[in-house]
């Protein structure tokens, strides 16, 4: 049936006349081309971009695999985690040792890493069945602290302090040791996370998520088994951490503890934050939003710096000073984050002129 | 037996700190649920400030410690009415991680302003260490201990007694309850901070007369996490007693086992002993566990 629309009314909704329809990841035929449009360009960008602007997007969506995977824990199952670091550390080390001191393949220790992580990840969530809130932040904390610890120490395995070094996967006898290359292995890892996590929340699984986050007690009752709900969030959301774990050891070709400290843990939860918790688009927004701020900050310090030649040497805690007040900023101002901005000025044209 | 011995009073003394710090950790809990990450920087800051004032304008060390526990109190009670007042009814995590932000933003101000260079504090106790039959004590620890015990013996009078203080207690029991008979719960929260802030300033002057000032004070703030989850995140004496357990464990772990495993043990410890004591006993030695209903 072709319906008459007149162009100057906006659309007043979407009408689904069957379940199958309602059931569509894009509900409109827009959406599916304007989302086909968008991951075209995504893919076609390396033509146009520099070099450099294609490790900072590489490194960009490597961190939006790992806040997915940390949103899927936090935003949607309300347990918060002070441990991503260490996570990431596990799947980065996991991937260091299965390729270089076993000799594995790349395509096989990917998903070990995120295996592994899960599994690490696991374990960790089990407190989360007596604990709460801030006992669970402390104790996700402590468990960054200990793995880290153990990462450090465990010198016969991990090489300790000193790290260990990787290289860049192989497709036969082709290495994606070019940026490009790379980016393309991490974009289509990144959209494959995202379908994961967007379809997680529609079904089963996802729906008793959001459950135990809203009220973890009343869930239960509705017959959610909280205990096995709860790990596999942990495990589920580990092993997404670790992948980007791995990931990222593949691209900086080094894994040391110290890419692992709790600042990154804290910079996890900042882009989630800011991009909006419990969204998985705002994930995305928030992990390129988090990568990019630094980058922007140097950018604007060096045309200052013409001005005021002694900036370049307080940079590092101008950039600390920045960061936490975007963090305190965005939850006094947007506790919706990114994502919700994004909604706010797509209903603002959408009802445009007449917004009431 | 000595090495032991010397370990056991370094560990009390540096857990009596511990037990001050996290009094203030403590208070915060109790009186909006909130977690206060950024207590490491109001120790840094009051640590630096109070440096500043005495190595820049001369001042004698009293006089520099109470304008430090003045611009403390001032600092807390900005906090409070800029970050958390806004938050008040905002979800655990974005308190967590407003707090986080601040510490951020307290560090980066901290570092810009004086750089990241440990600088060492003016003599203030006399040098010469006293010794009891054979253990050798610095005169700073044993004035660090006195002052930490004089201090916290005022504060369980100031809760026992005070009006203030027996508000404070009123709004930590039940907010709604104390709400309607009168207290002000605004005034309560700033007071709370502001304690805190002093507290953590306080704090902060005893450990830079020990190590000296330094960026790396402000681990402090998570090496208090420990103390309070061992003594219940409502338990103010579960706060001092836990500061003393984990001095303690935490020195004559790094005393004994540090050289088995490679150092570093020392920061370790108490992180461990939090994840035992949240698989046996979640709510500490003293805190409250809730019973929750639908």
């Amino acid at each position: 049936m072709k319906r008459l629309r007149n162009p100057f009314v906006a659309e007043s909704g979407t009408y689904k006349t069957s379940y199958k329809n309602d059931m569509k990841l894009f509900k409109t035929k827009k959406q599916t081309i304007i989302m086909m449009i968008f991951i075209g360009l995504v893919l076609v960008l390396p033509l146009f971009a520099s070099n450099y602007a294609i490790g900072l997007l590489t490194l960009g969506a490597i961190a939006s695999i790992g806040a997915i995977g940390l949103n899927i824990l936090t935003g949607f199952t309300g347990q918060i985690s002070i441990g991503v670091g260490a996570f990431l550390g596990v799947g980065g080390y996991t991937a260091a040792i299965l390729t270089s001191t076993v000799g594995l393949s790349f395509w096989i220790t990917l998903p070990l890493a995120g295996v592994a992580t899960a599994v690490v990840g696991g374990l960790f969530g089990i407190p989360s069945l007596r604990l709460k809130g801030l006992y669970l932040a402390i104790a996700t904390l402590a468990a960054q602290v200990v793995i880290l610890f153990i990462i450090t120490r465990w010198t016969s395995l991990t090489g300790g302090t000193a790290g260990m070094t990787l290289s860049r996967p192989k497709i036969g006898e082709y290495s994606l040791s070019s940026n490009t290359s790379y980016y393309y292995l991490v974009v289509i890892i990144l959209i494959l996370t995202t379908l994961y996590a967007t379809n997680l929340i529609r079904t089963r699984t996802g729906r008793a998520f959001l459950a135990v986050r809203d009220r973890d007690v009343a869930a239960q009752i509705m017959g959610i088994n909280l205990f096995s709900y709860k790990v596999m969030a942990f495990a589920i959301s580990s092993f997404f951490v670790g992948i980007a774990g791995a990931l990222l050891a593949h691209y900086t070709m080094i894994v040391s503890p110290e890419f692992y400290s709790i600042e990154v843990s804290i910079e996890y939860l900042a882009m989630i934050l800011v991009g909006g918790l419990g969204s998985v688009f705002g994930s995305i927004l928030g992990a390129l939003f988090i990568t990019f701020l630094p980058v922007g900050l140097d950018m604007m310090i060096s045309v200052i710096s013409g001005y005021l030649p002694n900036i370049n040497q307080i940079l590092s805690s101008f950039k600390e000073l920045v960061f936490g007040l975007v963090i305190i900023l965005f939850l006094i101002f947007e506790p919706g984050g990114l994502a919700q901005i994004w909604l706010n000025i797509k209903s603002y044209f959408r009802l445009w002129p007449f917004s009431h | 037996m000595t090495f032991f011995i010397q370990l056991l009073v370094t560990g009390i003394v540096v857990g009596s700190i511990y037990g001050l710090v996290a009094l203030g950790f403590v208070l915060i809990y109790r009186a909006s649920d909130a977690l206060n990450l950024a207590n490491g920087e109001f120790v840094l800051i009051g640590a630096y400030i109070s440096l500043t004032i005495m190595t820049a304008y001369n001042l004698p060390f009293i006089l520099a410690v109470l304008i430090t526990l003045v611009f403390s109190a001032v600092l807390g009670l900005v906090v409070e009415r800029i970050i958390l007042r806004p938050l008040q009814n905002a979800p655990v995590i974005s308190v967590i991680m407003a707090t986080i932000g601040l510490s951020s933003v307290l560090g980066g101000a901290v570092h810009m302003i004086w750089g990241t260079q440990p600088k060492s504090f003016p003599a203030v106790f006399p040098a010469t260490p006293v010794e009891f039959s054979g253990i050798i004590i610095a005169p700073v620890y044993l004035y660090s201990f006195i002052i930490v015990m004089v201090l916290l013996i005022i504060f369980s009078l100031f809760f026992k007694f005070s009006k203030m203080g027996i508000a404070m207690r009123a709004v930590a029991d039940d907010q709604e309850a104390a709400l309607s008979m009168g207290i002000n719960i605004k005034t309560v929260y700033a007071m709370t901070w502001a304690i805190a802030a002093v507290v953590a300033a306080v704090g902060g002057i005893l450990l830079g007369n020990i190590n000296g000032v330094s960026g790396s004070m402000a681990t402090i703030g998570l090496t208090v996490l420990p103390v309070v989850i061992l003594g219940g995140l409502d338990s103010i004496l579960g706060a001092i007693l836990g500061g003393f357990i984990i001095g303690i464990i935490q020195n004559l772990a790094g005393g004994y086992l540090d050289p088995l495993v490679g150092g570093g043990l020392k920061e370790v410890v108490p992180f461990i002993i939090i994840v035992i004591i949240l698989m046996i006993k979640p709510y500490g030695l003293f805190g409250k566990g809730g019973i929750e209903r639908v």
